[in-house]
């Protein structure tokens, strides 16, 4: 067992978590911040993405311990003020998602890549959402989404 | 799924790192943990110590140093991806890097553990081989064309930690990847590097392990072109044959992505 410091979404957690807690487990388990998905076994899907320190990775690909000190955003963390972060509202508007359960991580990986990238074109996107799968959509209206979003960012 | 208990241990120096490891029973260390920890969720490993070398600073830093460009072990796939000093010495490597995996591998997973892994499909081994690279660890230096030894087997001993690859800047290289469509692993990737002294071609994902194409080096030799290699027969005997390619369409597809790794590496400037 360690015991751990982290911010999740701008506030600071002290747990105390068995070392081979994976980040997923701790935020869906010990937070109960279950809007982070797992998706797969295999760290393909990215269903589990957030943001560590500012960058996307995938929570079931580190352990909770490896976050100690460090500062997480998950889906919860992206609203104001009661309003929708703008990938999330271009999300809805663009009809980005059907059952919704790749969502979470899709819209933190286009966060992510909305940062470094102002006007990403369509390939530019395809090549970044290479780690989140979708079973539903056929990615179309996700892409539109982000487009949209980078619009309105 | 959880993968079997173990300790975590996060030293500050890589001296406290090597010390940990041997006082420890069964101890592996982690990077970026993009490899190993998907292992350990399988049960492919149980380490009984994890030893986190990610946040030792002095793992993590790229310096140009005369016509050597030296990459420190800890350093993220996204960062050399990123990276002004590579792209301007070695413009492959840096799209070697940006090619690996998605970008949520690219910000966790590391040049050390690439290639301490020797994941058959891998990259890095591939641009480590073509570039001449020299790896030193905490114990010695290691020439690329001793590193690599076989699938998952490279030279390290037990305990032996990757400090930094120091790679030879060509006049001009150029990689080319087939990615898996499933994995996006190499399937096959070709590393094409011109140097003062030779032409160094690596393949990756082909074999068991990244090797030199000798018949690809000594028809490139002759004359660096594209059509240079219609004639040149790659031999499939060696070569993996599975579900997403057979043996005898890998073989095709080496000699493809060499063709157009010269192609390209003949319209650029240099590297
Ligand atoms: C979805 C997915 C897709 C991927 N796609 C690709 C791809 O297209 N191409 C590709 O090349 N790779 C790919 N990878 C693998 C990725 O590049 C890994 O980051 C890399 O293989 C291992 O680096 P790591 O830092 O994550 O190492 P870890 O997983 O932390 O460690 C791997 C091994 O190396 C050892 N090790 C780590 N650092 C050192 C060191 N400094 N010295 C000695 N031993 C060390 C560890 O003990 C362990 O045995 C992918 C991974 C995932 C999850
Ligand atoms: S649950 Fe993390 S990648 Fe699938
Ligand atoms: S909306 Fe169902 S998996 Fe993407």
């Amino acid at each position: 067992m360690s015991t751990i410091s982290v911010e999740v979404n701008g506030e600071r957690h002290t747990a105390e978590v068995e070392d081979r807690t994976l980040l997923v487990h701790f935020l869906r388990d010990h937070l109960r911040l279950t809007g982070t998905h797992i998706g797969c076994d295999t760290s393909q899907c990215g269903a589990c993405v957030v943001h560590l320190n500012g960058k996307a990775v995938k929570s079931c690909t580190m352990f909770a311990v490896q976050a100690d000190g460090d500062s997480i955003l998950t889906i919860e963390g992206l609203s104001r003020d009661g309003k929708l972060h703008p990938v999330q509202a271009a999300f809805q508007e663009h009809h980005g998602l059907q059952c919704g359960f790749c969502t979470p991580g899709m819209i933190m990986t286009a966060v992510d890549l909305l940062a470094r990238h102002a006007q990403p074109d369509e390939a530019l996107i395809r090549r970044e959402l290479e780690g989140n799968f979708c079973r539903c959509t056929g990615y179309l209206n996700i892409i539109k989404a982000i487009q949209a979003a980078s619009r309105a960012v | 799924m959880y993968p079997a208990s173990f300790r975590y241990l996060r030293p500050a120096t890589l001296g406290e790192a090597g010390q940990l490891f041997n006082s420890a029973s069964d101890a592996r260390y982690v990077a970026g943990g993009q490899s190993l920890i998907p292992a350990m969720k399988q049960r492919l490993a149980s380490p009984s110590e994890l030893i986190d070398i990610s946040r030792i600073p002095a793992l993590s830093f790229i310096r140009r140093d005369g016509d050597l460009l030296a990459i420190g072990a800890g350093t993220r796939h996204a960062d050399v991806a990123a990276s002004a000093e590579v792209e301007g010495a070695i413009p492959a490597l840096a799209t070697l890097a940006g090619l690996i995996g998605d970008p949520a591998v690219r910000h966790r997973g590391t040049l050390g553990g690439s290639i301490a892994n020797n994941d058959p499909a891998a990259d890095y081994p591939a641009a480590v081989l073509a570039l001449d690279a020299v790896v030193t660890t905490n114990r010695r230096n290691i020439p690329a064309d001793l590193f690599f030894t076989g699938m998952f087997e490279t030279a390290l001993e037990p305990g032996e930690i990757v400090t930094q690859v120091a790679f030879r800047l060509p006049r001009r290289a150029a990689y080319m990847k087939f990615p898996n469509p499933a994995s996006r692993y190499a399937m096959p990737g070709v590393f094409v590097a011109e140097h003062a002294h030779g032409i160094r071609v690596a393949v990756t994902g082909a074999a068991s392990c990244v090797y030199r194409a000798s018949e690809l080096e000594s028809a490139l030799a002759e004359r660096l072109m594209p059509e240079t290699l219609d004639t040149v027969t790659v031999a499939a005997e060696e070569f993996t044959s599975d579900l997403f390619a057979s043996a005898e369409y890998r073989a095709h597809l080496v000699k493809v992505m060499a063709q157009r790794a010269v192609t390209s590496m003949l319209s650029s400037r240099h590297g």
